[in-house]
């Protein structure tokens, strides 16, 4: 049982977890405000906060100087597509590892983990090599294949613990109740895990939106996501503050919502089912 | 119908043998309890009789007819598990009536099965809920509605009760044993708590390690228990057992004797002993008496108004009549 | 449950999944041995030959070699402190009662969805930029010299954006292990007369220290990689270069395949050490 708590105790709590909070926030809230200042105002000085005339500006040029929509829209694909390609090869294995577990089923689970911790640096040349060999550096295809390729043993590892959880008793019960294994498939276990399903692939779309090593790396003008577009920001000229703020707030906002949706799916994800 | 028999059934997890061969017979309309302490077989003989498990080998036959290979749905049979296994996604109308739409009944035809079944079973008012939004005896009750929807030959329950309370544990049995007063069909039904299988069976199967220990009504398992352990896992509490000197004298290597067959008194009797414990249920008080020569305490059932206290030297007299006798092998000397 | 049946059918559905990884894996680790024990110059004449272990002793002879480890050691030191300890005490105070919880709650976790290049040139341009960043304009308020960051603090400044980056992670993570902490032994405690501070060092630590332990190893193999932060504020210089920074200029910018390969080889070794831990604590949660 909690137990009560004076208000006094409650207000101090509440104080400094506000101020806490907005200090980590900071530096996002003054990307999204500064997005919305002229270059000048950008680097007034004293800096303004709030009082200054807001302007629509930037983003209008952002979009117009470097075709930001090209970026984005390379993200989009590759997150999106590396993720549903993961998805269609994670979920028939995640089913049969939880399932029809065998005595190999944890080796395997254990091999797959040890595949995500394989350095990427240590294969960056072999890769680079590969994607050249095969005509698919910068691509989208070759991006989504690694990034695919990369998150799979996350993407196996979080299926398998929501599919684990789904008690076999149930799924005996629709055997026993005269359903087919399609029927078992289609009206007990798929409703069951699609949350499990769907936090999965919202986990993933962020961890592949924001890979910036081999989109960096395998990428040059086609292909590049917004993680290469904004790193073009790093050798500025003249005055680009407001500009790079509002180049940087499109590039997160998306995945900062998708983000705080899946909030409580992200430590199962990202500590294999360790913490939950 | 729902007649069930098993021919010479094994099965083996791996070189494991859980089952060794065994024999039975189910009657039409029976009510038959598997009994007997956890890892004994008990559950896994009934998902053998469900289809859910793979049969090593040896027959099943349902009403006549070799059932080894049918799949569990063809089956006939419905089955109450312990967690009682509702499809947390539907709501409790959907979850009784699934199995009649997999069987593919028109609507109308599942929905007036429901009713009927929601009405037997005190549900109508929770139709439209989900299964979380439930009690626990709620659920259970959800859960026989599922197996009845589906007139099976037999039900088959695993458990069912033991994750309800105390108080609902003895309600949903009355409920049990009425439905089937009503229904007349047969019931399989598993538990490790052998006061369910005396109040509940028309048939109890004693179960030890895979084995059957013995078959019989619930009286014939009470007064001529086939060995040792059917007389000590029978009856409550449990049968006391004496050996050496106090065996001796009745021609048996172990004499087992019931707590309520034993009198007690203050002045004279056949064994003496000192008060342990004593515990006042009202209608009856349990002694523990530590009697000399033995290792363990006496259980002896008493009337609820006498009084013994703790550290009293008592005399006590076995019913001689109710005395049972075991060889050395454990097995009863008729 | 299973029958024969099912089961090759599982093994079938394993089969892409298991497939793709294990040539993920061997394709590019064979290759990279491969290239380690030869020398391979794809500018300057390309393959040629073999050279036995030539190029893992002049990896580790070089003099940039030892400053890398020493400054890999550094950051990935640094941040595992700093996020581990700032997440324990944050961790703690969130899961106090307070009004707002969730909204304060988003607000820490934010950063964490920030693609990395984006916190590296937000901190390096609008906070950490000796002129217009806003420490420049805090210093300067303060009447002191506005500091140049991203040369003279180098390494500070990167654990700085590292540790933004990382301490949602491991608030978030400890948040959930706290709250899965049975407040009745906090309770038994009080009642046997145990302080505030004895309560947290007794029960809640002792409660965390797995939590505590994945967070380490977790942040510990994604730290070892960190690649763009670097990449885009100083590109490895004044002190920054890691090994991973180090082997991508061996192979990507001077072009001498064979010398970074040999770097890799040891990066795999260094990931694979750490990785062997959080291996065995993952895999003995997987029993229960």
């Amino acid at each position: 049982m909690a137990r009560a708590v004076t208000t006094r105790r409650k207000t101090i709590n509440t104080v400094a977890a506000w101020a806490i909070g907005l200090l980590i926030f900071f530096p996002i809230l003054w990307t999204i405000l500064t997005s919305f200042k002229t270059e000048a105002q950008a680097i007034n000085d004293p800096p303004l906060f709030l009082f200054f005339d807001w302007t629509l500006e930037n983003y209008a040029v952002v979009q117009e100087r470097s075709d930001y929509m090209r970026f984005l829209w390379n993200s989009v694909i590759i997150a999106g597509g590396s993720t549903i390609l993961g998805l269609i090869i994670a979920v028939p294995a995640a089913w049969s590892m939880a399932f029809v577990p065998s005595k190999r089923t944890k080796d395997i689970l254990m091999w797959m983990l040890s595949t995500k911790m394989l350095p990427a640096v240590g294969v960056l040349y072999p890769i680079y090599l590969l994607f050249i060999e095969l005509g698919l550096l910068d691509t989208r295809i070759g991006l989504t294949i690694v990034l695919m390729l990369i998150n799979l043993p996350i993407i196996v590892w979080m299926l398998y613990t929501y599919f684990k959880e789904i008690p076999g008793e149930i799924l005996e019960a629709a055997r026993m109740d005269g359903a087919t294994l399609k029927e078992e498939i289609l009206y007990i276990l798929t409703p069951m895990a699609i949350p499990g399903i769907a936090s999965t692939l919202l986990l993933n779309v962020i961890l592949a939106w924001n890979e910036a090593f081999w989109t960096l790396n395998l990428t040059a003008a086609k292909a590049a996501p917004l993680t290469a577009f904004i790193a073009s920001y790093s050798s500025p000229e003249g005055l680009f503050y407001a500009k790079l703020s509002a180049a940087s707030t499109m590039a997160i906002a998306p995945i900062l919502i998708l983000g705080w949706f899946s909030q409580k799916q992200l430590v199962r994800g990202l500590t294999f089912g360790a913490v939950k | 119908m729902g007649q069930i028999t098993l021919n010479q059934i094994t099965k083996s997890f791996g070189d494991v043998q859980v089952i060794p061969p065994l024999d039975l017979r189910i009657d039409d309309g029976e009510f038959v309890v598997f009994v007997g302490p956890s890892g004994c077989g008990k559950s896994t003989l009934l998902r053998l009789i469900a289809g859910l498990e793979d049969i090593t080998s040896g027959v099943i036959d349902i009403d006549g007819k070799d059932a080894t290979e049918v799949p569990p749905a063809k089956r006939g049979l419905a089955m109450v598990f312990q967690s009682y296994a509702l499809y947390p996604h539907m709501s409790v109308r959907k979850n009784i009536a699934f199995p009649l739409r997999m069987a593919g009944l028109d609507k109308a035809e599942q929905d007036k099965k429901v009713n009927a079944a929601a009405k037997v079973l005190n549900l109508t008012d929770y139709l439209e809920r989900r299964p979380g939004q439930l009690s626990g005896g709620q659920r259970q009750r959800v859960a026989i509605g599922r197996a009845i929807v589906r007139e099976p030959s037999a039900f088959l329950f695993d458990e069912p009760l033991s994750n309800l309370d105390a108080a609902l544990r003895v309600n949903m049995r009355l409920e049990i044993s009425e439905l089937h007063q009503t229904l007349k069909t047969t019931m399989i039904y598993v538990t490790h708590d052998q006061v369910e299988a005396m109040t509940m069976a028309d048939k109890i199967v004693v179960l030890q390690a895979g084995v059957i220990e013995q078959v019989g009504s619930p009286l014939e398992l009470y007064h001529t228990p086939r060995n040792r352990f059917v007389a000590g896992f029978i009856g409550s509490p449990k049968m006391n057992f004496m050996m050496g000197a106090f065996s001796a004298e009745y021609d048996a290597a172990t004499i087992g004797i019931r707590p309520e067959h034993i009198s007690v008194s203050h002045t004279e009797g056949k064994w003496s002993g000192k008060v342990g414990v004593s515990e006042h249920l009202g209608s009856d008080t349990f002694l523990y008496v530590d009697v000399d020569g033995l290792d363990d305490p006496v259980t002896v059932r008493s009337t609820g108004e006498v009084a013994f206290r703790h550290g009293d030297t008592v005399h006590l007299t076995p019913d001689a009549d109710k005395i049972h006798r075991f060889d050395n092998q454990g097995l009863r000397i008729a | 449950m299973a029958t024969q049946h099912s089961r090759s059918a599982a093994r079938i559905m394993m089969a892409p999944a298991v497939i793709l990884l294990l040539g993920w894996m061997l394709i590019p680790l064979t290759m990279t041995l491969v290239f380690s024990f030869k020398r391979y110059l794809p500018l300057r004449g390309g393959d040629l030959g073999w050279i036995g272990f030539d190029n893992y002793v002049r990896f580790v002879s070089s003099s940039a070699f030892w400053p890398s480890v020493q400054t890999t050691l550094i950051i990935v030191g640094g941040v595992l402190v700093i996020t581990i300890v700032f997440g324990i005490l944050l961790s703690i105070l969130l899961d106090q009662p307070m009004w707002g919880q969730g909204v304060v709650r988003i607000l820490v976790i934010a950063p964490f969805f920030v693609m990395p290049t984006v916190s590296a040139l937000v901190w390096k341009n609008m906070f950490m930029d000796p002129v217009n960043g806003l420490f420049a304009h805090l210093w300067k308020a303060f009447g002191a010299q506005p500091i140049e960051w991203l040369s003279d603090a180098s390494l500070f400044s990167i654990i700085l954006i590292v540790s933004w980056q990382w301490l949602p992670f491991a608030t978030l993570i400890l948040l959930t292990a706290i709250q899965s902490l049975d407040s009745e032994q906090l309770e038994a405690a009080e009642m046997d007369g145990a302080p505030p501070l004895s309560r947290f060092a007794y029960i809640t630590l002792p409660h965390l220290s797995r939590a505590i332990t994945i967070v380490l190893l977790i942040q510990t193999i994604f730290l070892l990689a960190i690649f763009a932060e670097i990449f885009v504020t100083t590109s490895g210089a004044f002190g920054t270069r890691t090994l991973t920074y180090l082997i991508y200029q061996r192979v990507l910018e001077s072009q001498n395949v064979g010398l970074g390969s040999a770097g890799g080889v040891y990066a795999i070794i260094l990931a694979n050490i750490v990785a062997i831990f959080l291996m065995r604590i993952v895999g003995k949660n997987l029993d229960t």
